[in-house]
């Protein structure tokens, strides 16, 4: 039985996704992201520890920049459920990263307001600049390219998120090269990130 | 002349700040409603005539009056800062540059519930946003607005950030309160309702941004000030978000008589290069496209019902002569594929269906059957999801073939789009 009778199951359709990450290097938390983890939770009931989950996940990228099985397990641990637990809230959200990924990740914005707006050009010619596909790492290490859905500031189109903490608005494909070299020179600092008042005045 | 009030100070350097909100009248709303019982508030937003800005526009007054009082549990309230409808960034606005209004209309909010802790669940993407909150947050707790003993009267109410991880189906009222809880953001089903069963099995308020702000004006100018602002039942004044092909895409306060033509024409300067309008997605991308015959409508919630859509988040989406509709359609359905939570079989295997004939239409390989094809299949999804997530995916294919079923055969018929779009790039990119 399939959803829909002409549905062609058995010709790749309906292929789970499920895997689970590399054990990787042996992983806790350094007593300041344990400390902060643990005020955290207290923003929570005593025994809704979970709630504090994803905080925690963040942790774990900010320390080693991508999530592996042996890091799940610790977070399961110090925040009392299962790896199970840890790992479905891995795979669910798109923030966190599974595999190593770059210094500067550039997640371009796909969705319509941006690509009204030349979204596709931008990244193309990210893509050319850097010499990468979408998804792939420059050779150097320093910069990830991919594609992400509507980040809620269409007015600002097309927008990059980098790092999944800063961002690059109103980017035309002319003003790629200046981003690229501006991370290379000055790293994060050369974002001039998401300022209302400082944009239009 | 309308004059804003949700964002009176947005472009006022400093705007955020908690000095500058107390200088010009903040907080004093708060003063008000500790001075009554909450009976009088929620009565007071019902009279209103406030409904959730969220896009459902559900009455806010009778929402909150669903909270049981005799229940021994805690109360909660959630505010929802998910803003992942494509095309809206009303929310992101008063985040960055209104948050003490926020905050004020949070413990408000939770006094006439009965709650002593809010959560303001903010999407991930938003960490640059949540920051400066954080820090205007810790400001007002030291101020004695919020916190312990709120201003001496012996009144609780906490207020913490919680931060999401990129998921549109996040923006689900359950599906919150289930991110919330350190799990996948999957809804649940209802009943039981929030109200009744909500975060960790207690009663349970879900809010939008823009709703919670209006609550300190309601309060503080009255009720009969809010419900003479817009048409009958449409009340208060509404952020409009416009973006895709105009020349000042921005967010736009005004009562909802304002017409779309208003709005697109004259406070957003009109279609870039003066081009021609081909069609409007009017309340963010889960509502159906209208046609320019349908630019004299009232952007209000029941107006948009009758032009044939919906006001939903009430964003914008404009779209000159030069967009392939088929394209449109297969850029949502790629944003809906990608966010399908998977719980439910007809959203999750129905997007990723349409998505694949969309593709293959768009790759010039389509086939005389894919519109009827598409058309059985969103038949298949349609009130048959669990969540209204199933109902949004299908309102871009089904009303961009009801207005442009020519596009899509002359597509299939020649293999090549029918339009040429210079905003596109010349050589596919996407991963997938
Ligand atoms: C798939 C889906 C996504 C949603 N996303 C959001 C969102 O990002 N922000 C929001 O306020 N409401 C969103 N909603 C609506 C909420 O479920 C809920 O109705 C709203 O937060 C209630 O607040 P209100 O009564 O103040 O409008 C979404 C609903 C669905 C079905
Ligand atoms: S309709 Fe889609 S998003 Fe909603 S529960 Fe079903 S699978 Fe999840
Ligand atoms: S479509 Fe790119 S930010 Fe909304």
């Amino acid at each position: 039985m399939s959803f829909h009778p002409q549905m062609p199951y058995g010709e790749g359709w309906h292929k789970s996704e499920r895997f689970i990450p590399e054990a990787g290097a042996d992983f806790a938390f350094t007593p300041e992201h344990r400390a902060q983890l643990e005020e955290l939770c207290t923003h929570y009931p005593p025994e809704r520890r979970k709630s504090a989950v994803i905080s925690a996940l963040y942790m774990v990228q900010a320390q080693q920049g991508h999530i592996t099985g042996n890091a799940m397990r610790h977070v399961a641990e110090v925040i009392g459920c299962t790896p199970a637990d840890v790992e479905d809230v891995v795979t669910y959200y798109v923030m966190f990263f599974t595999k190593p990924v770059g210094t500067y990740v550039l997640q371009v914005c796909r969705t319509l307001s941006c690509a009204l707006n030349g979204a596709e050009k931008v990244t193309a010619e990210l893509c050319k600049h850097l010499h990468v596909k979408p998804n792939e790492t420059t050779a150097d290490g320093m910069f990830t390219v991919m594609e992400f859905e509507c980040l809620g500031a269409c007015d600002r189109a097309p927008v990059i998120m980098v790092n999944n903490e800063h961002w690059a608005e109103c980017q035309g494909p002319g003003d790629v090269a200046t981003l690229v070299d501006g991370l290379r020179a000055k790293g994060l600092a050369s974002l001039n990130g998401c300022h209302l008042v400082k944009e239009r005045a | 002349m309308f004059e804003p009030v949700l964002t009176k100070y947005v472009n006022e350097p400093g705007g955020h700040t908690l000095d500058f909100y107390v200088q010009h009248g903040g907080y004093q709303a708060l003063k008000t409603a500790l001075g009554m019982t909450p009976e009088a508030i929620v009565d007071t937003v019902k009279k209103s005539g406030l409904r959730g800005r969220g896009g459902a526009g559900f009455p806010t007054g009778l929402k909150w009056s669903f909270v049981p009082k005799d229940n021994p549990k805690p109360k909660y309230l959630c505010v929802n800062a998910d803003e992942s409808e494509p095309g809206t960034f009303k929310d992101h606005v008063l985040l960055e540059r209104n948050p003490h209004l926020l905050f004020e209309g949070c413990v408000i909010a939770c006094r006439a519930i009965g709650a002593r802790t809010c959560y303001i669940y903010i999407r991930g993407e938003f960490y640059h946003l949540q920051k400066q909150m954080e820090a205007e947050l810790a400001k007002a707790r030291q101020a004695g607005y919020v916190g312990k003993n709120i201003l001496g009267s012996g009144e609780d109410c906490d207020i913490w950030i919680h931060r999401g991880a990129g998921a549109y189906e996040a923006g689900e009222e359950t599906a919150l309160i289930e991110s919330l809880e350190g799990k996948r953001a999957q809804p649940r089903l209802k009943p039981p309702f929030p109200a009744v069963v909500g975060l960790y099995g207690c009663p349970t308020v879900v809010n939008n941004v823009e709703t919670i702000c209006n609550v300190p004006l309601i309060i503080e100018k009255g009720h009969e000030w809010f419900a003479g602002i817009g048409p009958d039942k449409n009340t208060g004044p509404k952020l409009f978000c416009v973006s895709g092909h105009v020349k000042k895409p921005g967010v736009y306060e005004a009562p909802m008589d304002t017409t779309l033509r208003q709005l697109i024409y004259d406070y957003a300067g009109g279609i870039r290069g003066d081009r021609q309008l081909k069609a409007v997605i009017p309340g963010g991308s889960s509502t159906p496209v209208l046609m320019p015959d349908k630019l004299d409508t009232h952007l209000s919630f029941d107006g948009m019902v009758a032009a044939g859509s919906m006001l939903g988040s009430a964003a914008i989406i404009v779209m000159d002569e030069t967009t392939s509709m088929v394209w449109v359609a297969k850029n949502l359905t790629h944003f809906y594929k990608h966010e399908s939570c998977g719980k439910c079989t007809p959203c999750r295997e129905g997007v990723d269906w349409l998505y694949k004939i969309l593709d293959k239409i768009e790759r010039g390989d389509g086939e005389p059957r894919d519109v009827e094809l598409l058309l059985s299949v969103c038949d298949n999804i349609g009130g048959k999801t669990l969540c209204p997530f199933g109902d949004a995916e299908i309102a871009p294919v089904l009303s961009t073939i009801q207005h442009f079923r020519g596009e899509y055969e002359t597509y299939i018929r020649t293999g090549e789009s029918p339009v040429q779009s210079d905003f596109r790039a010349a050589e596919p990119v996407s991963a997938h």
